[in-house]
């Protein structure tokens, strides 16, 4: 009995606390939403009480009918975040891409959703939501679902901190809903990737603390001696995410009670400080946060050990080492001092090799078993997805010469870089990743439909190269416009000739962007018929009783 | 090979892990940034610098709620094409008072560094109301809504103090009359000429250089400032500040 009470309290401890900290957190919201100094902020600060409130509520009903039921039993892993994850994941993808194929045909048709007498669906607005949807909402779900579910496994161990987990994946929505909401109301501090104002910002940081302390408590509680390689680059990603949020977000708020705030830095080091931040947001959010995905889901799936152990140490280390210089890439012939801009450039190119060393030693993991990449549409898109990564990885290296960039800089050409990246490596390693743990979570045989998971790879690959070619296309094409002269020694073309010669290449990738956004609305649709075990997803309680558990941990050390 | 073998130290210690992978991540950034905020020579000296007037503050904050940076660059490189097309390359004195800056990344629009004075005002208020109506191939969005809203600068002291506290050089005299400034300059035939003259003293001081600063109705509405009078007047003030005919392009402090 003691002992029931003493597990009882070892509960309960982290659901209060959790609840207290949304209890403080709505009394400030409340305060200032009672202040506010903007309807912009009173907007924010009653969206916040809403969703806390609705946590919280949620929260304390859950906890309510536990009836002294550990629901942190420490034999079994926390899979149901996990599940709440993926169906994150789905759903802010869809939202994320759609809102791309919108401001797609915005640059296409330019009365799609403009409405003159109000400004919430301009392009200023849209194309904010759209990569922080994309990136943070659908990015940074996914790696918070694959990091619980792949930290759980390879250290044999429960989820570490009982309710805070659970803190982490609410208030990470939390932030992605303020982030969202704010952008339409036209609260931003114009820091591409980094818009939210100061109390987003500040609300983000205690998040992804408590996300760093679950991951760390997670691998302190390991059963395994080793550190699993998956977890060095999730480890990085967020640790150097934390570094990367705080400096680049310093800044000093109006008032307690408004939305603005005022950068500390400006001109020229602001310009250095937000890009080291944007391109190491790439980096380590959307670089090593998937390529541990990669580290796990590949070697899993197709039931082979990494191919080289010493090639993950090496290129891990200088992969995250080099990174963090390449910022200034985005900054030849500014203002920025030379020496600055040349660090930046020849880091770019020596980052070339570790992103490859990585590629490598996924696609090489497949050695034995390439027969896969025929029969396992999944398997297929997961290498397709390095493929993609390799390609993009020497593109832009190529792209931060100062000469290429002199040419590439500010045209469609950096739009095409960003999306052969984000489409084709993040999404597809992502889709694999989710492919993989439906099934695995649900417990269900295979997927409801594997012709459908052929139809998402083909149709979405098809969207990616329309996009990337008619970019390369418009890029190169208005950026050789712009310095173009004519016979007599004037410039050939005025600003807007430029902006017309695009009008196909939009049409063309808009139809891209759909299809790939077709290709998700597919997979999501096979994912939900998996999840209600139609078609192909036989449970496995149905087959074969001794697979009714599959996943029970074993729980003893490796050693 | 002996150092691989000492990797699985690593492997066992998380936190010795996470130190390392702080360490390691933190180099490049402290030796690319640290730098920029003390060496002399980051910054070129020149003529005509002045903090943003508070008409011109509440417009750069519209350009930047409305997400402006995101098609437009404020950022001429040095290349003959470029400086045909927009003007003399960008200083890096011209944002030393942006925070934050607003270089941008993309240009689905033109550069609008050099923007000002470029047009009328009477032109970009049509350009704002109806990009089409100009400029028929343009592909912007129409901010019509501007001209509707007056403009809200309640908290314009507040709003230049915190610029000070970030290190612009605001004056007391140019805190305590913000709203004053601001009226007058979006409104100088209606408002005692005082307000209008303390304005230029204060700006002009701050500049060095007579001329900066312009008053006048910007949207063709003079019963009330709207937030277009705001952006308005902040496009026709970029890229004006620096005295060129002062500065010495070829000097070796200033360049880098």
């Amino acid at each position: 009995m003691a002992n029931v009470i003493a597990r009882g309290r070892g509960y309960t401890s982290t659901i209060m606390m959790v609840g207290a900290l949304l209890g403080v957190f709505m009394i400030l919201a409340l305060l200032m939403a009672a202040g506010a100094k903007d309807t912009g902020m009173a907007v924010q600060a009653w969206t916040f009480i809403g969703l806390a409130g609705a946590f919280l509520v949620g929260m304390s009903l859950w906890a309510g009918q536990l009836l002294g039921r550990n629901p942190f039993d420490q034999s079994e892993y926390e899979n149901a975040i996990v599940k709440w994850g993926v169906a994150a994941s789905m759903f802010w993808g869809i939202a994320g891409l759609l809102v791309g194929v919108v401001i797609a045909l915005q640059l296409t048709f330019p009365h799609f959703m403009y409405f003159p007498e109000w400004g919430f669906t301009n392009f200023g607005r849209l194309r904010p939501l759209h990569t922080s949807a994309v990136i943070f909402a659908f990015g940074g779900n996914v790696l918070l679902a694959t990091s619980f579910y792949v930290v759980q496994r390879t250290c044999r161990a429960r989820l570490a901190g009982g309710m805070w987990p659970w803190f982490v994946f609410w208030g990470y929505q939390i932030f992605i809903v303020l982030a969202a909401t704010g952008y339409l109301l036209g609260i931003t501090q114009s820091k591409e990737y980094a818009e939210p104002e100061w109390y987003v910002d500040w609300w983000l940081t205690l998040v992804w603390v408590a996300y760093l302390l679950v991951f760390l408590g997670t691998i302190w509680k390991r059963k395994e001696p080793h550190i699993y390689v998956a977890n060095w680059f999730y480890l990085s990603f967020i640790v150097t995410i934390a570094m990367l949020h705080i400096v680049n977000n310093l800044s000093v708020p109006v008032s307690f009670t408004g939305s603005k705030s005022v950068q500390v830095f400006s001109g020229v080091q602001d310009a250095m400080t937000q890009w080291w931040y944007g391109h190491n947001a790439v980096g380590f959010f959307l670089t090593t946060g998937f390529l541990a995905i990669m580290y796990y889901f590949i070697p899993k799936r197709v039931n082979r050990p990494i191919y080289s152990y010493r090639l993950s140490i090496v290129h891990f280390w200088s992969l995250i080492f080099i990174y963090i210089w390449a910022g200034p890439h985005h900054l030849h012939y500014t203002a920025l001092p030379q020496w600055a801009q040349t660090l930046g450039m020849t880091f770019s190119i020596m980052l070339w090799m570790p992103s490859w060393g990585g590629m490598i030693n996924g696609v090489m993991t497949l050695s034995g078993a390439w027969d896969k990449l025929r029969t396992d549409p999944v398997v297929r898109m997961m290498v397709v997805s390095l493929a993609f990564y390799g390609m993009s990885t020497f593109e832009g290296p190529l792209m931060s010469v100062r000469a290429v960039n002199s040419l590439s800089h500010y045209t469609e050409w950096g739009i095409g870089h960003v999306h052969s990246g984000a489409l084709g490596w993040v999404g597809y390693i992502s889709f694999g990743a989710l492919y993989c743990l439906v099934p695995w979570l649900w417990k269900k045989k295979a997927l409801y439909s594997k012709s459908l998971v052929e139809w998402h790879f083909w149709v979405s690959t098809i969207g990616i190269l329309f996009y990337m070619i008619s970019m390369w296309f418009a890029g190169i094409t208005e950026g050789l416009m712009w310095r173009a002269y004519n016979e007599f020694g004037f410039l050939e073309y005025s600003f807007v000739e430029t902006v017309e010669a695009k009008h196909i290449s939009y049409m063309i990738r808009a139809l891209g962007g759909f299809l790939y956004f077709s290709g998700a609305c597919l997979m999501a649709y096979n994912l939900v018929r998996t999840v209600l075990g139609h078609g192909e997803a036989e449970s496995f309680d149905t087959i074969d009783p001794k697979y009714a558990r599959p996943h029970q941990p074993a729980l003893q050390p490796a050693e | 090979m002996g150092l691989m073998n000492k990797h699985v130290v690593l492997e066992r210690h998380s936190l010795l892990l996470t130190v390392c992978i702080l360490i390691v991540v933190s180099i490049g950034g402290i030796i690319q940034m640290v730098p920029l905020m003390y060496m002399d020579n980051t910054i070129e000296r020149v003529d005509g610098m002045r903090p943003y007037t508070p008409l011109e503050l509440a417009g750069r904050d519209i350009y930047i709620r409305e997400g402006c940076y995101v098609c437009h660059s404020q950022m001429v490189r040095p290349l003959r094409d470029e400086v045909e097309r927009y003007g003399h390359y960008s200083l890096a004195a011209e944002s030393m008072y942006d925070h934050p800056f607003q270089w941008g990344s993309k240009r689905t629009g033109p550069d609008l560094a050099r923007v000002g004075g470029k047009y009328s005002a009477e032109w970009q208020v049509d350009h704002l109301t109806d990009p089409r109506s100009v400029v028929p191939e343009s592909i912007m969005p129409p901010y019509a809504f501007l001209a509707d809203k007056t403009l809200k600068y309640d908290g314009i002291e507040d709003r230049l103090k915190t610029e000070r506290l970030v290190g612009v050089p605001y004056t007391d005299d140019m805190i305590e009359n913000a709203k004053a400034h601001l009226v007058a300059q979006a409104d100088p035939d209606n408002l005692g000429y005082d307000d209008v003259d303390g304005l230029i003293e204060a700006y002009t001081e701050a500049s060095g250089r007579e001329g900066t600063v312009e008053t006048r109705d910007y949207d063709g509405d003079p019963s009330r400032i709207t937030e277009m009078d705001a952006l308005v007047a902040y496009l026709q003030m970029t890229g004006t500040l620096v005295d060129f005919s002062t500065y010495q392009a070829g000097d070796l402090n200033n360049s880098r």
